[in-house]
């Protein structure tokens, strides 16, 4: 259902990022990218999300070229793909509940359905107790399961974590891996950037290795392979 | 869009508004001088134009004199002439013995004096009657080339001043507010930077959901809506009410006089609401639309 032919990214100055990239991802896949700093990882996610454009390629999904979609359909195919960040990227100001509706809100959903499915996502990510907190009242681990829960409100078939654990202790770490393993036995494609060697090494899932913008490793049941 | 959608761009427009009170109250104050000037140049044009327009219909016919000593037959002529000119719609004979009765009539109980008069003073005269007061101008040209004609009376050059006068104070005035719009356009163009600086986080997340990019800009629009609007009820209320109390300043000192010529205050709300609301709100969604263009990447 994800399908990279022949992209490339070259950013302005000339840093290439990424280049001649072949990639095919399933529906309902696990997929791992890793790679050392700098190698175009994050660069992959931007062009499924659309924030940047590839220099060259195709990138189909759905059976649809998204390099060549207008500027008005761009917020409808991000509607399909939620996004998770290191950072967790919350609204200070809104507490868990808000911010998890806020995403239900900007995409003009009844405000029945806001009602009803809030709780339930909430209860997946495990935080029904907590939907009256505000982000500063939470642990990192919290703060990153309400954005998990934020990324998959509207019912996306993707879900793109860009190393999602990067802030938080090994334990947390692990909590939040059973959550997306959970969203992603539920059908959900998940593709995740991560330096996370341990929980790519116990995870066994597929590994997609970049390197210097490059796909140099493609393996089903990988391995991280680096080590830091 | 849906109905609880638009509550929510109503609702982030005013939250925008109070966040940044300070600029907000600095950018309604500057759509409400701009249209404050706006206001006292449309009373100016509107009452120069009122009179001159007044005037005209006191002033559509001038009186011509003519020499002493002309025959019947010259006098006759003459009157030939004049209503054969281009734009003149009818001519009055008035002989020096008409002007002279008519002169007694308006002295009235003091008209007995004339009488006593050895030999009538007064010229014999036509009343020339304009079609239209625009050619008025070079109607009395042709009438001076006339032989037998001594003297033209005439306030034409009156009117029109008036006119030349209320032409330049328009143009001065587009001028000027044309500058004042771009300087309030400007105040709030930045006052809509500050809210969509403090709103860079939320935005980013709602183009990550999905949020399509007239979703994401409208509180903004909505925002420079409200800016406008505030500023044009305020400019308004002002020019209404600063109006009146010299209207009826004007009206107490000059009663009867002048009353008919001035435009009343309710006239002048009638002629000017629309436009300041119009403006007000043009200037502020142009100044919304700058600001995203410069400062909001969709
Ligand atoms: N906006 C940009 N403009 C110019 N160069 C960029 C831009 N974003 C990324 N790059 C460059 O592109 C290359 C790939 O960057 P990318 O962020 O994709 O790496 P990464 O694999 O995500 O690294 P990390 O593991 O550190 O997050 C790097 O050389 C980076 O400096
Ligand atoms: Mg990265």
């Amino acid at each position: 259902m994800i399908e990279f032919q022949n992209v490339g990214k070259t950013y302005r100055q000339q840093v290439v990022a990424l280049q001649d990239v072949n990639i095919k991802i399933n529906k309902g896949e696990f997929v791992f990218l890793v790679g050392p700093s700098g190698a175009g990882k994050s660069t992959f996610i931007k062009l499924l999300l659309h924030e940047e454009k590839a220099t060259s390629g195709k990138i189909m999904m759905n059976d649809e070229d998204i390099t060549k979609v207008s500027n008005r359909r761009i917020p409808l195919l991000r509607r399909s793909i939620g996004v998770i960040f290191q950072d967790f990227r919350l609204l200070p100001n809104k507490t868990v509940y808000e911010n998890i509706a806020f995403a239900m809100e900007i995409v003009e959903a009844k405000t029945k359905d806001i009602r009803r499915q809030v709780p339930a996502v909430l209860g997946l990510v495990g935080l029904s107790d907590k939907a009256k907190k505000y982000p500063n009242e939470l642990s990192g681990g919290e703060m990153q399961r309400v954005s998990i829960a934020r990324s998959i409100i509207n019912n996306p078939s993707i879900v793109i974590a860009d190393e999602p654990t990067g802030n938080l202790d090994p334990d947390t770490a692990w909590d939040i891996m059973r959550v997306l393993r959970n969203i992603n036995e539920r059908g959900t494609t998940v593709i995740m950037a991560t330096h996370a060697k341990d929980i790519v090494n116990v995870m066994e899932q597929r590994v997609i290795a970049i390197e210097k913008g490059s796909v140099i490793r493609d393996d089903k049941k990988g391995v991280y392979g680096y080590e830091d | 869009m849906k109905i609880k959608t638009m509550g929510y761009m109503i609702k982030q427009g005013f939250i925008g508004l109070w966040r940044n009170r300070g600029m907000s109250f600095a950018s309604i104050a500057s759509v409400t001088a701009s249209l404050l000037v706006l206001g006292m140049i449309i009373i100016l044009v509107l009452n120069m134009n009122n009179i001159a327009e007044m005037g005209q219909s006191q002033f559509d016919n001038i009186q011509v004199y003519l020499e002493d000593e002309l025959e019947n037959e010259q006098i006759s002529n003459i009157g030939a002439e004049l209503e054969n000119i281009q734009g003149v719609s009818y001519v009055e004979y008035e002989s020096q013995d008409d002007a002279l009765e008519k002169m007694k009539e308006s002295w009235g109980e003091q008209g007995y004096l004339l009488e006593t008069l050895e030999n009538n003073p007064l010229p014999d005269s036509y009343v020339v009657y304009f079609q239209e007061l625009e050619a008025s101008q070079a109607v009395v040209r042709n009438i001076e080339r006339i032989t037998g004609v001594d003297e033209v009376r005439y306030y034409q050059d009156v009117i029109d001043n008036l006119v030349n006068i209320a032409d330049f104070v328009q143009l001065a005035g587009l001028i000027l507010i044309g500058i004042l719009g771009l300087i309030a356009m400007f105040i709030i163009s930045n006052t809509i930077k500050l809210t969509l600086n403090a709103r860079r986080q939320e935005i980013s997340i709602m183009k990550y959901v999905g949020a399509t990019n007239w979703f994401i800009r409208w509180p903004f629009v909505v925002e420079g809506i409200f800016l406008g609007f505030f500023g044009s009820l305020i400019a308004l209320v002002v020019v209404y009410f600063g109006y009146e109390y010299v209207y009826n300043l004007v009206y107490a000192r000059f009663y009867a006089l002048f009353a008919e010529y001035i435009v009343s205050a309710e006239a002048m709300l009638q002629q000017i609401t629309v436009m300041f609301i119009v403006i007000g709100i043009g200037v502020g969604i142009l100044g919304s639309l700058i600001s995203m263009r410069k400062h909001l990447k969709v």
